[in-house]
């Protein structure tokens, strides 16, 4: 118990905690954006993975780091606007074309890897994001080590969570995003294309998924190896129903979740465990899942989700 | 561009859609193999003969459908009731699990019983890992994709865990296997010096009952009426919840066979990697039968040639092996499309 | 001067002439009725000059300049504003934010979100319609959320102002206020166009009337010299004769209600509290009420899919004590969901799978207990289609390939097969044309004669009239008694509906012992 203690006043932990929730704000996000428009995007495990990748190759072939995380990006839209096409004007299953696209994205992924690089005992390396020393709030005690001693992605995915607050709360094509989940013919009735701001939504949130898988090559760690994702995806459509859709909820659950999680790993270093260390492994899915329980009762979906809109055909 | 729903669909139509959406597949991954620098028709002369081009060749494709053929009815009967059930793998394993428990040295009877044991007991682990995710559905309305698919990630690490703890096999040399299934309960071979076993037979006999169930009986009708329109079909006096209910021991018990034959069939003991992945294709294997019983033969047949074609393509020219993955990927996508074209018309305005 | 002018507006869907030929103007100031009956074309046009559909020939002209045709934003920006019949509201978010919805540039930057609250109570304020910006819709009533469709419709500067079916969810007093502010509206400039089929509103609220039938203009009069039958001719083209009833004198009681109370379910209607009804055999009870207050949980109540919380409900003298759809179809009570198409049919199911939905369970549809019996069920089907005069190409057609008619008369044909002793109507006749109505309110006064206890719930009080021996309006999860319709009239229904349940306690006072 005490050991537990001191590993929750460690200002490592809760670094590794910001480290950890990163890929999760921003994939907890990124999906967030695509449900409010009314789209479920299962495609989120093979999306992450595939901007892991390109991100990281990028870089490797010679590119920097920033315009890798658009470059990720930028493969994240691309699928996002497959998956768009599909669901959003064509009114496809959701779920097919969703588990579809992450089948597609993981193994086109782990294709173009093998091609560009065959394989090695030694993975290869970039040099990642390089956490940055802010004058003055870097030397604080505690708050300097937890707080602000990271790598510029993770300032920016933090950043990300006010940015997506302000986008859908306070600019009018937030609401119309908004609405489009809620009840897409009321957009429809002010002239607004539903399918345009739909598949914007998607594309956007997807973006902002590879994004989220890049940051695991780019800052957190340095090297892509197969299966890195680990299931991260699916526990970003768990954490966005845990959130409410709400971006502000988002970043708490993340935050809370990569807690447990680290916990869990830091008490497997430490020996803590008399449990053997795949139990340790398994929490932060039962965690999801409880998760998943505490919420559906009381979730307000938004009302459109799963509901393909097709102009033309009155209710 | 509008859509214009078809008045009826002619059978052909229905059954083109699919071949239509593979050949689309092969046509795009050509791309990629363009790009590797291989002959694409000389890769693909590979892939088939990999796939059917000799009796042995054959028999590992037919042996690697049969677990694809079960995962693939577990994923068409739960979707035919709209229970997204993507739980196939970790099903998988605990049927898995449920054979190495018992025919393992547990229990020791004569073929003849012990094989129909195994697989009842793998149906019921199967069924089993689906009880706690359909039950938070019913009562509690919890999504069942993120459930389903959370828990394969639960199981895995349970069985890595049991694979290095107590199910550990002190015979073998230190790596993560259990032991071997007792001779007694192992699935005879069908084709001698092949992979080829009894499972097939099992598989077939199983796509063929569930088809006249789905066809034949009251249960089939109810799953359908409960997928197509529950509300309409709870009106009717159909049982939502005991339809979803005996749905998911169905779906999670084919997948559970899915485990019987691959450890008492093809592997004779357990381990981690026992199952590459086939829950997942399984949903791939399903929807390109577009949820039909009888298609998922032939589908998972053609699932399988990909796959095991594809590890001789990869001998043969320099392609990566996740080429496979690509072409079945792709093959889902495009049949999503293809089958919605044999409803309705595209009208370009 | 005509400030909108339709010139010879045409639409086809497939092999059906939605709009022939149409051309209408609207004068500065004026309130035009467009009336015809389901499926006469109204909604379609006034879709089309709303710029959802493209017309496949004609043109629009708004204050003489041409309307581009097809782009809804190009109808906004002329000043047309449309409030269409299903709202088109998001009950997650507020008011304000469902009014604000394409005020402002989608690039924008920022919403401005102070001054469109300001408006908007403005613009509340001038009408005189009560408003609160930061309330969820999901906690609106129906007229409250009618009014901000409205407040919606004027905060984009509308000139004219479309209404489509307004009044199919108010009281008639709800009704009196929107017309009073629709008077106040036209007062201040604007002019309307008023879709219904109610009558008695057309006569009270429009200065000139469009009727349309089968697409087509058939007339056109100043409202003045028209009156109800010379309207309901016009709309129906022929004399209507609606079947009218003849009372019988009622036999047992077939269902009671003896204080059943249901709690309000999350997400499915409001609390039903003391519910004492009789029905008997031969009778048909109205119950007449405004959409919204409790006829969701009665519905469900009585098609088996809830429990209620308190009292007890008897069917022929016993309590029920199983709640379930199949018990209720097991006993032998009828029902005919409000919505066919989402409660009543599986669409995507041939016509004889629909047509034995209920008696799946039952011997000789089923051997063994589990296997189907194909050849009784199409024999069963057949006969059912032929006997009710259900039009289909083919028993195996997809059900949702159905008209909205014969849908009807296949779902009332299954029902009334097992000759029920109570049957719960649940608005039958909801989005029929003429002929299907008549057809099924033939049926339902058929079964009435056969003996069958009938609990009618409709929204037409012209229906409730015609068929009913006793009417009932249900108010707040509660129903009044219901007495003899000779004793009654709209006036006094209209009083209950909106909320004075006891009014018909002093009827029965008043009324000669």
């Amino acid at each position: 118990m005490m050991d537990l203690l001191d590993l929750l006043i460690g200002a490592g932990f809760w670094a590794a905690t910001l480290r950890i929730a990163c890929p999760l704000i921003l994939g907890t996000l990124g999906e967030l954006i695509c449900e409010r428009a009314g789209v479920l995007n299962l495609g989120i495990e093979g999306i992450m993975s595939f901007g892991a990748m390109a991100g990281w190759m990028w870089v490797f072939q010679g590119g920097d780091l920033w315009t890798g995380l658009l470059f990720a990006a930028m493969t994240g839209a691309l699928f996002g606007l497959l998956h768009s096409v599909l669901v959003v004007h064509l009114g496809l299953s959701q779920h097919v074309s969703g588990i579809g696209i992450t089948m597609l994205a993981s193994a086109l992924g782990f294709f173009i890897f093998r091609m560009l690089l065959p394989a090695s005992s030694t993975p290869p390396k970039i040099t990642p994001f390089q956490p940055v020393q802010i004058p003055l709030l870097s030397d604080l005690p505690f708050l300097g080590e937890a707080l602000f001693r990271h790598t510029p992605a993770t300032y920016c995915i933090l950043l990300s969570v006010p940015v997506v607050m302000y986008l859908l709360y306070r600019t009018p094509l937030g609401l119309a995003i908004r609405m489009a989940g809620e009840n897409p013919m009321a957009v429809e009735a002010q002239g607004i294309n539903v399918l345009t701001i739909r598949t914007l939504a998607v594309m956007t949130g997807s973006a902002l998924m590879a994004m989220a898988g890049a940051y695991l090559t780019m800052s957190a760690f340095d090297a892509f190896y197969f299966g890195m994702i680990n299931g991260r995806g699916w526990i970003c459509i768990a954490l966005v129903i845990f959130a409410s859709w709400r971006p502000g909820r988002a970043l708490l659950g993340a935050l809370l979740f990569a807690g447990l999680d680290a916990l869990q790993v830091r008490a497997q270093q430490l020996g803590i465990s008399v449990i053997p260390y795949q139990f340790f492994l398994m929490l932060p899915y039962i965690i999801s899942i409880a998760a998943l329980i505490l919420m559906s009762g009381k979730a307000r979906y938004p009302q459109a989700l799963l509901a393909p809109f097709r102009r033309g055909e009155r209710n | 561009m509008r859509l214009e729903a078809r008045e009826n669909t002619p059978l052909w139509l229905i059954l083109l859609a699919p071949a239509l959406a593979v050949l689309a597949a092969l046509v795009l991954a050509s791309g990629l193999i363009v790009w590797t620098g291989e002959p694409v028709l000389k890769a693909y002369g590979f892939l088939f003969n990999g796939a059917f081009g000799s009796r042995f060749a054959l028999s590992e494709t037919l042996a690697r459908a049969t677990p694809l053929m079960l995962t693939g009815l577990a994923a068409a009967v739960a979707f035919r009731a709209r229970f997204w059930n993507i739980g196939g793998e970790g099903q998988l394993y605990c049927g898995a699990l449920a054979a190495t428990w018992l025919g393992t040295g547990l229990v020791d009877l004569s073929p003849a019983l012990m094989i129909p044991l195994l697989f009842l007991a793998g149906a019921l682990a199967g069924g089993l890992a689906l009880l706690v995710p359909v039950l938070l559905k019913t009562r509690l309305k919890v999504d069942e994709v993120v459930t389903t698919l959370l828990l394969n990630f639960v199981i895995l690490l349970f069985v890595n865990y049991l694979l290095e703890g107590p199910l550990k096999d002190p015979m073998s040399l230190g790596w993560p296997q259990a032991a071997p299934i007792i001779d007694n309960g192992l699935l005879p071979k069908l084709l001698p010096r092949t992979r080829l076993h009894a499972g097939f037979i099992v598989a077939l006999v199983s796509a063929t009952l569930v088809w006249l169930l789905m066809r034949y009986t009251v249960w089939g009708y109810e799953i359908r009426a409960v997928g197509l329109n529950p509300q309409a079909a709870a009106f009717a006096g159909i049982h939502i919840n005991w339809t979803v209910l005996r749905v998911a021991l169905l779906s999670g018990g084919l997948a559970g066979f899915a485990g019987i034959t691959e450890v008492a069939g093809l592997k004779g003991y357990l381990t981690l990697d026992l199952s590459p992945g086939f829950g997942y294709a399984g949903i791939a294997v399903a929807m390109l039968a577009n949820l039909h019983p009888l298609g998922v033969i032939a589908s998972a047949i053609f699932l399988a040639g990909i796959y095991v074609g594809a590890d001789s393509m990869s001998r043969g020219v320099n392609i990566p092996t996740y080429i496979a993955d690509i072409i079945v990927a792709t093959s889902v996508l495009a049949v999503l499309v293809s089958l919605m074209l044999t409803h309705y018309r595209v009208r370009l305005r | 001067m005509a400030i909108l002018r339709l010139e010879g507006i045409s639409k086809r869907f497939g092999s059906l002439l939605a709009n022939d030929a149409i051309s209408l103007s609207l004068e500065r100031g004026e309130v035009l009725a467009l009336l015809g009956e389901n499926g006469a074309g109204k909604t379609t046009l006034m879709n089309i000059l709303f710029g959802h559909y493209l017309a496949d020939s004609g043109s629009i002209e708004v204050d003489g300049q041409a309307l581009a045709p097809g782009a809804t934003s190009a109808a906004i920006a002329a000043g047309i504003g449309m409030v269409h019949q299903h709202f088109t509201l998001a009950e997650n978010l507020s008011v304000l934010d469902n009014i604000m919805l394409g005020t402002e540039s989608l690039f924008a930057w920022r919403s401005n979100r102070r001054q469109a609250r300001r408006r908007l109570l403005e613009l509340a304020g001038r009408f005189a319609m009560q408003v609160v910006p930061d309330r969820m819709v999901a906690d609106l009533s129906v007229g409250e959320r009618q009014r901000v469709e409205i407040l919606k419709v004027l905060f984009h500067d509308a000139r004219i102002l479309i209404l489509d079916e307004p009044t199919a969810v108010l009281t008639p007093q709800e009704v009196e206020q929107l017309f009073a502010t629709l008077s106040s509206m036209v007062e201040d400039g604007l002019s309307i166009i008023f879709i219904s089929h109610k009558l008695h509103e057309i006569l009270s609220i429009s200065d000139r009337v469009v009727v349309l039938r089968r697409g087509a203009v058939v007339a056109e009069t100043a409202t003045a010299d028209a009156d109800r039958h010379s309207l309901a001719e016009m709309m129906v083209g022929r004399k209507v004769t609606r079947p009218t009833v003849q009372h019988l004198p009622p036999g047992d009681v077939v269902l009671e209600f003896d204080r059943v109370g249901v709690h309000a379910r999350h997400g499915g209607g409001i609390a039903l509290a003391e519910l004492n009804l009789r029905v008997h055999a031969n009778e048909i009870i109205g119950l007449a009420g405004v959409a919204g207050n409790g006829q969701l949980s009665l519905g469900k109540l009585l098609s088996g899919l809830l429990t209620p919380d308190s009292g007890r409900l008897k069917f022929c003298g016993t309590a029920l004590q199983h709640f379930s759809p199949r018990r209720f179809i097991e006993l032998g009570i009828g029902r005919i969901p409000e919505d066919r198409q989402v409660t009543g049919v599986v669409g995507d199911m041939n016509v004889w799978e629909n047509a034995i939905s209920e008696k799946l369970r039952e011997v000789p549809f089923w051997r063994m207990r589990w296997l189907i019996d194909f050849k009784a069920c199409r024999a069963y089907t057949r006969k059912l289609l032929e006997q009710f005069d259900v039009r289909c190409r083919s028993m195996e057609i997809p059900a949702k390939q159905l008209s909205g008619g014969n849908m009807q008369k296949l779902i009332l044909a299954r029902t009334l097969e097992n000759k029920p002793k109570f049957i719960f109507a649940n608005q039958p006749v909801r989005g029929l044309d003429e002929g299907a109505i008549a057809a099924v309110h033939e049926n339902l006064l058929a079964a009435k004669r056969a003996g069958a206890g009938i609990l009618l719930v409709s929204e037409d009080l012209d229906e409730l009239f015609a068929l009913a021996d006793r009417i009932a309006v249900i108010y707040q999860g509660r129903i009044s008694d219901s007495l003899a319709v000779q004793d009654l009239n709209f006036r006094d229904i209209g009083v209950m509906m909106a909320g004075d349940l006891g009014h018909a306690r002093n009827l029965t006072a008043d009324a000669p012992a």
